[in-house]
């Protein structure tokens, strides 16, 4: 059980970049990707929070609206001012493009842009493909520098290839991204704390350099990352049997969630409720923003004992066709005379 | 300066060469000019080159230099020589010079891999609850008043580093003096993590590198002309790199001095058990501050004493006047680590609380304990008795005399650095070396390249 290095096991950066820019990627043939372990998704943020703050400290970072909460958290303690841009637009549940545009457009020259790899949290609202290219392609003409927090690669649609196509969309139009992975969620590794950071850099001397300063924010932090989790993940994907265990394990769980979704929304709409519930199946991963008030889901636990949070979010994932038809239930007695 | 963009007109125009013609030459000339222009304003309809690559925000970036402590392993891993020695990290070596996993860990290990009602879930921010209440027991003793009281808050932490930078973190946020006083020398670690949490570092006297023994006045008088309420770093035992601790009467005195000045101690207890041998007596120091029913802090490890290195598992107590005092600090210290990591690993904590929870696998523990302090006192009996054969000059006792993993052998940067080159010596170079990396095996090499240097660098 020996130290780690500060960047952490090797062979799981290693496998960890394969899966997010692709086996064969030019990037990781040519050594430009600087990347070390992180603690999952937050670690791996706060360690590029921390990093932005020291070699950018006049920065802010421009995060989505709504977004995860503590990504508010990771930035602010970091050190390092937060601004938003449009994301979420109530009246559709769907993408507030042209707002989301429009920020990207007005946002000074180079700034830091925190954008959701797939499986937005908390909306469950994506981008389209199309979309996703508009987006690379405004953000390359100002300039500004994607952050790219991915937590749910193949969680999403089932398959990691697809859920990673918005990274491969900015790595084709030579954005020199960000990117924390997590495997909380798609390895099921929830507690072991296990993902990455990586940054994309213009040659390989770029990338030794990038590296050896992340581990200089590492080793006052925790020293080394935890081991345990990390030979999990490096036995699994170095290993062409238990990958394709794994990937069909995660389409498993990813087919469960959208299965919830499809059967969540038939039962509201069989239900008669007068409200559009298309969203609940439009949006995508564990989240689904229902559009519900706090009152409304105040209603739903006092009443109903479901347990979700205000902003009306529910993880799709405590759904199961045991309950699926309850909670469409109360949904609908909650909202049917809104 | 951007790179030059090849263009592909969105409109498509007559190219077909069999029809070409000056005329059709001029016209393609002015609709390229026309796109020309209107590049500068709006790329959209730009392809970017291939060979395009944009300015890296990083392009200032410069290479850090290699951790000093760290550091000296990855040199070592790229000696070939078949007599190097590693001395330099402070981890545990068998007398094969091999890591060792305890036996009572790999049995844990295996109950808990073929538990099939565990899972992977996140743990609470805090930790496991029961790692915590076992934690704190373990250092501030079962029939602890605190404890017994609720006046202890206990936080799992990434080992010791995790749990002293939550503490400083903490502490830079709420506690109302931003200075920590660390001792001369200290874990070279120590300062950028007190740094980076936001707190002011200064020193206080610790070392005579006269006596390679405490500084004791010294200590005193630094630690008596701090302002009040300043934060004082404290080794619990095994100080590194120095192996020197003030002993119980000395830390008495310490006790009495931080009191009387409201100074607030953060002990860093790394190695517990590792220095006597005897758990119990390795936390007296810091038992004597809770009996007075001050307030503290400590950050424990269990890499040392468990083995558990790379699992990164401890830590954080704070020790505080009230259970309501301690209930609200607790609340505060989930706002310093769920920006930080979240929650923390299951896996070693797991291991610790079935470890200390269970009676029989505690003993075990404690003898498997007991058995890697003891290789260590015999590692320094076996230097100091090699060095007196050879009649290295100078007066070595401090190698019997120091306590815990390491030696802080008095030789200076030169000497350290001509071990390295001459006899494949890995160590860091304020001369501390770690005692754990010594068998029977390698002992006279060790003597024989320090002999050298002594002799033959100034």
């Amino acid at each position: 059980m020996e130290y780690l290095p500060m960047g952490g096991s090797i062979k799981m950066v290693e496998e960890s970049l394969k899966l997010a820019y692709g086996d064969n990627s030019e990037f990781i043939n040519d050594k430009r990707i600087a990347a070390v372990q992180a603690l999952s998704g937050t670690g791996a943020c706060r360690l590029f929070a921390a990093f932005q703050q020291r070699f950018h400290p006049n920065t802010q970072i421009y995060i989505p609206v709504p977004t995860w909460a503590n990504h508010h958290n990771i930035w602010r303690d970091s050190g390092v001012p937060l601004k938003t841009f449009r994301y979420y637009h109530p009246e559709s549940r769907g993408l507030d493009f042209s707002g989301l545009m429009d920020d990207i457009k007005n946002a000074p020259d180079g700034s830091f842009f925190l954008l959701h790899a797939c499986a937005h949290n908390p909306t469950g609202v994506d981008p389209s493909e199309e979309q996703w290219r508009e987006i690379s392609s405004q953000m390359k003409a100002k300039g500004h520098f994607p952050f790219f927090d991915m937590a749910y690669q193949g969680f999403a649609s089932g398959n990691p290839e697809r859920d990673a196509k918005a990274i491969r969309i900015f790595l084709d139009d030579g954005h020199l991204l960000g990117l924390a992975q997590s495997y909380a969620k798609n390895m099921g590794l929830y507690g072991q704390r296990v993902g990455c950071l990586s940054l994309l850099c213009e040659d390989e001397k770029q990338a030794v350099a990038v590296k050896s300063q992340l581990q200089l924010i590492a080793r006052p932090m925790y020293s080394n990352p935890p081991l345990h989790g990390a030979l999990v993940v490096s036995t699994v994907l170095g290993d062409p049997e238990l990958k394709t265990l794994w990937l069909k394990e995660v389409k498993v769980m990813a087919d469960r969630i959208i299965g919830m979704r499809a059967t969540l929304r038939e039962n509201l709409e069989n239900l008669g409720s007068p409200l559009p519930w298309q969203h609940i199946t439009n949006q995508i991963g564990m989240f689904c923003y229902s559009g519900m008030t706090p009152e409304q889901v105040d209603r739903l636990t006092n009443e109903f004992h479901i347990y979700m949070t205000r902003n009306g979010r529910i993880s799709m994932a405590g759904l199961n066709t045991g309950n699926v038809g309850y909670v469409a239930n109360a949904i609908n007695e909650v909202t049917k005379s809104a | 300066m951007r790179p030059p963009v090849i263009l592909e007109p969105s409109t498509t125009y007559s190219s077909n060469s069999s029809s070409y013609s000056p005329s059709s030459d001029r016209r393609l000339n002015t609709i390229a000019k026309h796109f020309v222009n209107h590049v500068q304003m709006d790329s959209h309809n730009i392809s970017p080159s291939p060979t395009a690559s944009s300015d890296s925000v990083f392009a200032q970036i410069v290479r850090a230099p290699e951790d000093a402590i760290l550091g000296v392993t990855v040199a070592y891993n790229k000696d070939t020589s078949p007599i190097k020695l590693n001395l330099g990290v402070g981890a545990y070596r068998t007398e094969e010079g091999k890591p060792l996993v305890l036996d009572v860990v790999r049995r844990v290990e295996h109950q808990l891999f073929t538990d099939g009602s565990r899972n992977k879930e996140y743990i609470p921010i805090v930790g496991l609850a029961d790692f915590n209440k076992l934690s704190a027991k373990l250092i501030f003793g079962a029939d602890s008043p605190a404890i017994q009281e609720n006046r202890v808050t206990t936080v799992q932490g990434l080992s010791g580093t995790g749990s002293l930078r939550v503490g400083g973190e903490f502490l830079a946020k709420h506690y109302h003096e931003r200075v920590i006083y660390l001792p001369q020398p200290t874990w070279g670690n120590h300062i950028k993590v007190f740094t980076l949490a936001g707190l002011t570092v200064k020193t206080y006297r610790y070392y005579a590198p006269a006596t390679r023994g405490l500084d004791f006045q010294g200590l005193l008088e630094d630690l008596g002309a701090a302002p009040s309420g300043s934060v004082v770093l404290l080794h619990a035992c095994a100080h590194n790199p120095t192996g020197v601790d003030p002993t119980l009467e000395q830390w008495e005195q310490i006790r009495q001095m931080i009191r009387s000045k409201s100074l607030l101690p953060f002990f860093d207890s790394a190695y517990q058990g590792f220095a006597s041998g005897s758990l119990d007596a390795d936390a007296q120091p810091i038992r004597l501050f809770v009996a007075d029913g001050g307030e503290l802090l400590a950050a424990q490890s269990y890499a040392k004493n468990m083995g558990l290195y790379g699992e990164r598992v401890g830590a954080l107590s704070i020790v505080c006047k009230s259970a309501d005092v301690a209930s609200r600090v607790e609340s505060q210290l989930k706002l310093v680590i769920r920006p930080m990591y979240s929650s923390p690993p299951i896996h070693g904590a797991s291991i610790v609380a079935a470890i200390l929870k269970d009676r029989d696998l505690y003993n075990e523990w404690t003898i498997e304990l007991k058995a890697m302090a003891d290789r260590i006192i015999n590692m320094r009996q076996q230097l100091f008795d090699a060095l007196r054969a050879r009649g290295t000059p100078g007066d070595w006792s401090h190698i019997i005399k120091q306590i815990g993993m390491f030696t802080f052998t008095g030789l200076n940067p030169e000497q350290v650095s001509f071990m390295t080159k001459e006899y494949h010596i890995y160590m860091t170079s304020d001369g501390r070396i770690s005692m754990a990396g010594l068998s029977s095996r390698t002992v006279s090499h060790l003597a024989d390249a320090i002999h050298a240097a002594v002799t033959q660098v100034a």
